[in-house]
């Protein structure tokens, strides 16, 4: 059984979808999603153990030796990555009956878990892989069940937006398939291993520069690199709000693990960011989708947009540890992953008890939330803290990390600019708290309840892990710095 | 009952203070009295050593050692929380109990504390506690002067700190041995002695707070807050000739000071400085003999001084005045106390067959034998001053002088007795010296009575009396006023405020206008912003439509192809 983890890390997921619609009713549908999120995060636990303690497991798909046949790997990036997922997935899903209830027609509720863990599956299955064509499979399942999920939101406005998102997507997609595909022609192999033995001998080709910007382009893309971004803030507001909540933890980060892994694993170090100009155009980039989203997040009238603005301005944050190409730089890349899903799960879930409660996520209809909804309102503000990267919470760690690879580089102007972003994040995140706590009640609005314990239990859980991860930080860091370590070829 | 000569003896204080805390009446009066005399039984049987140690970071922390110098100091610290437990037996004030009995746990804290942290923690431990005692006077006075008091204390112990941190930084440890005055931390950590040691212009807050604290607390304070920092600087440093000096202007200034003095708790106070220095002069010059006679006199002047605070405590206590002005012709009313009182004053003098006589001498003698003539005068100087003021102006403008008409009794019994204990101890230890010689840290064989010694003060003494005498007749002593004196804490407590008060007006009539400006600047900056805002805002947060996103992605696809190839 233990062997066979890898494979059932994706099967049990993507087996459970369909067996939902067997199911039928939505409450029951939610207990059975649940109980496999729930699984498959005992799974990922299990694995991230092996890994850290036996070093990278490698599984083959139905006896077929490597590259011929499919293979699993799993390394400390992969193990950590399934933690991420699988933990904000669960997390997530228990507030989602509660959630949809309001968001999404009854009729549909069952649907909406059949495409929420195909989704869950599809990203597992693209961190669990080894092969580089079951990742575009993977991308696909992941990406075409998160367009109709987008789609379920009440307001009519995410038709359109997961339309663009849809797009944009494929677009990205093709991207990585043209790249993958040129990759293969070149070396006639898809699995990764292989891949990165065989790379070097064709490195100089013109084949493999263009194999190489496509697949970057397709990748940024997905990860929303500024100035790639702009399907992400519609779809993120439009959508349901557990759906918001799930993505803004983790599909980006995805992507983040696919640049990562295809860069540094695959195509070397030293092809990535000295033959190609990769380091400057992803630090440029990385600095301004800091400041521009930073900036527009605080013009923001909807809470859903300005955090999605905000996840646009962090994903810039982990582009440039990224860019630094240190351990170190990796290794804050790395941790923010892990950091900005808890802290965006946090906010985006207690943005969804509060579209539960009043019914919209404007700004103005926060005004007065701070006394309807205190415990509610307390977790935004500690996800907001945290955001912002105040020391205690796990935003300080990775920025602080951030901080220490741009130094030890002797980047000076960036750490400098670095802070200057957590300066904006402190004027966006001071925008909910005014609304929140500093402002009378709207008149026109009746005065609402606390959320739910369901609402309140997992987000509270994930503000905990917020700050607990923010003092405690063996694992985060312990972890983020083996893969980092493994990944730059140190042996630890 | 079981002894345990491992329990550090502050902690059989502040336990007795913590049940003294909760009791009442007779029973909280046993267990006061019983706290110093089982833990100077306990003391006898200590043997010298370390007796307490642990690793705190990087350092060893010793709060209990033993050495003959500590050993000294905490037999007379018992003997002083004794006498004055018993003389205010009859306080009912619990705060005021409870914190006396503290004040004397941190004092013997400080002597035993085997290194700068432990030492740091009970000087602090010292000032908070002796607070209460100024504070237990309940007036506006006490409580400003105690506040006072408190602030300087504390400076001292923060001063004490930062010195305690350079030293270990410096020498890699917290051991509390010789410090010298080599290098920042030496000099701060003198400082902070100096402070509590009431060096001349650090002495404001000993004046300022004493005379101000209730008739009992005052013989508390006399005994351990100055006497701690006497032993710091036996122990830190001993032979530093710079505290000959400072001993040497110790010893002379208050005189002034004393005899136009007013309030006798402040003449006593005064008096303390005088003494004091001449122990800073002994622990200056650094030989066996001096340290001796410092430590001797440090021993002596916890009873004599604290006998001389007791008797003008029964004066306040039982007329409610302390004024030499208001004072008077009480011997006839009051005779066991003048008894009392004048024995402490012949003490204080150095009248042979008192107790000043046999350690005020050694430091004397050692100032001669080692060359300090100029100091050595300066000595014998203070010495016919102190005879004034403290030897014939305290028992003559209380109990003799013109008659007041006040005719207040003795005082009660608990207090009597504590000065009659203070008085036989003075006497004893004039008469029979070689008892306190035993417990002196070196053995030098030393005798105060010889012809000559004796002789020359008991001449010192007449003629001083003589000058008294004939000034006195001729009217030109200077007659007892209801006056203020301004000693050095003018500068700090008047001239300094309002010299800040003036800076303060300027720094911030410059900082309103420089505010204003820029205020000023920062709203047309905003006005600015906030027309461009729209601008702004809808440049960067505007829906694109897939279009133009696409176009995008060719244009990053193109500009990377482009990089790549020109590379």
């Amino acid at each position: 059984m233990l062997v066979h983890l890898p494979i059932l890390q994706v099967i049990v997921p993507l087996m459970a979808a369909p067996a939902c619609l067997i199911l039928g009713r939505p409450r029951l549908v939610w207990l059975f999603s649940l109980i496999t999120s729930g699984i498959a995060f005992l799974i990922s636990v299990s694995l991230l153990r092996q890994v850290m303690s036996a070093g990278t497991i490698s599984y083959v798909l139905g006896g077929w030796s490597a590259p011929w046949g499919i293979e699993y790997r799993i390394d400390e990036l992969n193990a950590y990555l399934l933690l991420i997922i699988s933990a904000i997935s669960t997390v997530v899903l228990l507030a989602a009956q509660t959630s949809i209830k309001k968001e999404i027609p009854k009729d549909r509720h069952t649907l909406f878990y059949v495409l929420y863990l195909l989704s869950l599956a599809g990203m597992l299955g693209i961190v669990a892989t080894g092969d580089a064509f079951n990742v575009f499979v993977f991308l696909e399942i992941s990406s075409l069940s998160a367009y109709s999920l987008i789609s379920l939101g009440k307001d009519r406005r995410s038709l359109w937006a997961s339309y663009q998102y849809l797009i944009m997507g494929t677009i990205g997609a093709t991207f990585i398939l043209i790249g993958i595909g040129l990759m293969y022609q070149m070396t006639g192999t898809l699995n990764m291993e292989d891949l990165a033995v065989r790379l070097p001998e064709v490195t100089h080709t013109r084949t493999v520069f263009v194999a190489f910007a496509f697949f970057i382009v397709g990748v940024c893309l997905k990860l929303a690199l500024f100035p790639l971004h702009m399907w992400l803030p519609n779809a993120y507001a439009y959508a349901p709000s557990i759906v918001t909540a799930f993505f803004a933890a983790t599909s980006t980060k995805v992507a983040i693990y696919l640049l990562i892994r295809f860069t540094f694993s695959i195509f070397g170090i030293s092809f990535s960011f000295t033959t190609l100009p990769l380091q400057t155009i992803f630090l440029t980039l990385g600095l301004l989708g800091i400041f521009v989203a930073s900036i527009a997040a605080i013009y923001q009238k909807n809470v859903k947009h300005l955090l999605a603005y905000s996840s646009v301005a962090q994903v810039g944050y982990m582009i440039v540890g990224y860019s630094i190409s240190t351990t170190t730089g990796l290794m804050a890349t790395l941790l923010h992953l892990f950091n900005h899903a808890l802290m965006k799960g946090a906010l985006f879930l207690a943005v969804g008890a509060v579209m539960y409660r009043v019914g919209s996520t404007q700004l103005r209809d926060f005004q007065g939330l701070g006394h309807q909804m205190p415990i509610t309102m307390a977790a935004i503000v500690v996800g907001g803290l945290s955001l912002i990267g105040v020391p205690l919470t796990v935003g300080f760690i990775s920025k602080w990390y951030l901080l220490l690879a741009a130094i030890e580089n002797g980047w000076w102007p960036i750490a400098i600019l670095i802070l200057l972003g957590s300066l904006l994040a402190i004027v966006y995140v001071w925008r909910i708290v005014e609304a929140a706590y500093f402002k009378e009640p709207l008149i026109d609005r009746e005065p609402v309840k606390e959320a739910p314990l369901t609402f309140l239990l997992p987000v509270w859980v994930l503000v905990t892990a917020n700050i607990y991860f923010g003092v405690d930080t063996r694992l985060s860091v312990q972890v983020a710095q083996a893969a980092s370590q493994s990944l730059f070829g140190v042996s630890p | 009952m079981m002894w345990m000569p491992e329990l550090p003896p502050f902690a059989l204080f502040f336990i007795g203070a913590l049940i003294a805390a909760v009791t009442r009446g007779p029973l909280r009066g046993a267990i006061m009295v019983a706290i110093p005399i089982i833990g100077a039984i306990q003391l006898s049987m200590v043997p010298e050593g370390l007796h307490l140690q642990f690793a705190f970071l990087d350092y060893q922390l010793i709060p209990y050692q033993v050495d003959r110098l500590s050993l000294m100091f905490g037999y007379v610290f018992h003997i002083a929380a004794f006498i004055a437990i018993v003389y205010s037996l009859h306080v009912r004030d619990t705060v005021q109990q409870v914190a006396a009995i503290m004040y004397a746990g941190s004092g013997l804290g400080a002597v035993f504390a085997g290194d700068l942290l432990t030492l740091f923690v009970f000087w602090e431990f010292l000032a908070f506690t002796s607070v209460f005692l100024v504070w237990a006077r309940k007036s506006q006075r006490a409580y400003a002067a105690g506040m006072r008091y408190l602030i300087i204390q504390v400076l001292s112990g923060v001063i004490l700190l930062i010195g305690a941190l350079f030293y270990a930084a410096e020498n890699g440890t917290l051991a509390f041995g010789y410090i010298g005055l080599d290098g920042i931390a030496g000099w701060l950590i003198f400082i902070a002695f100096g402070i509590k040691c009431a060096f001349p212009m650090a002495h404001n807050w000993l004046t300022d707070a004493y005379p101000e604290a209730t008739p009992t607390g005052t013989v508390f304070l006399s005994a351990f807050t100055t006497k701690v920092a006497v032993y710091a600087l036996a122990r830190g440093y001993p032979g530093t000739e710079l505290l000959v000096y400072i001993g040497a202007a110790m010893t002379c200034f208050p005189i002034f000071f004393a005899v136009i003095e007013n309030d006798l708790r402040r003449v006593l106070a005064y008096s303390l400085i005088n003494q004091v220095g001449f122990m800073v002069v002994g622990i200056g010059i650094g030989t066996a003999l001096a340290i001796n006679g410092a430590v001797s006199h440090a021993f002596n002047d916890v009873i004599f001084k604290g006998l001389l605070f007791m008797s003008m405590g029964a004066v306040l206590h039982m007329t409610g005045r302390i004024n030499g002005s208001e004072l008077g012709g009480l011997y006839k009313t009051m005779p066991k106390t003048t008894v009392l009182c004048i024995v402490g004053a012949a003490s204080i003098s150095a009248f042979p067959l008192f107790s000043g006589f046999v350690s005020k001498s050694m430091v004397m003698t050692a100032a001669l034998e080692n060359g300090f003539d100029w100091i050595w005068l300066m000595l014998l100087f203070a010495s016919a001053g102190v005879f004034h003021h403290a030897g014939i102006k305290i028992p003559y403008f209380a109990f003799f002088a013109h008659d007041s008409g006040i005719r207040a009794s003795d005082p009660p019994t608990n207090m009597l007795v504590a000065m009659f204990i203070a008085a036989g101890l003075c006497i004893a230890i004039g008469i029979y010296p070689a008892a306190l010689y035993s417990l002196l840290p070196y053995d030098t064989g030393y005798n105060p009575y010889d012809a000559t010694h004796v002789l020359a003060q008991t001449q010192l003494l007449f003629f001083s009396a003589l000058a008294f005498v004939w000034l006195n007749l001729k009217g030109l002593y200077p007659p007892e006023l209801r006056s203020t004196n301004l000693d050095f804490d003018w500068i700090y407590r008047r001239v300094c405020p309002n010299i800040l008060q003036r800076i303060f007006s300027i720094i911030w009539t410059v900082d309103r206008t420089l505010r204003h400006a820029f205020l000023v600047r920062l709203d047309r900056c905003l006005t600015f912003v906030a027309q461009r805002n729209e601008g702004v805002s809808s440049l960067l947060s505007r829906t694109y439509p897939a279009g133009s996103m696409v176009m995008w992605v060719a244009v990053i696809l193109g500009v990377y192809l482009f990089l790549s190839f020109v590379q």
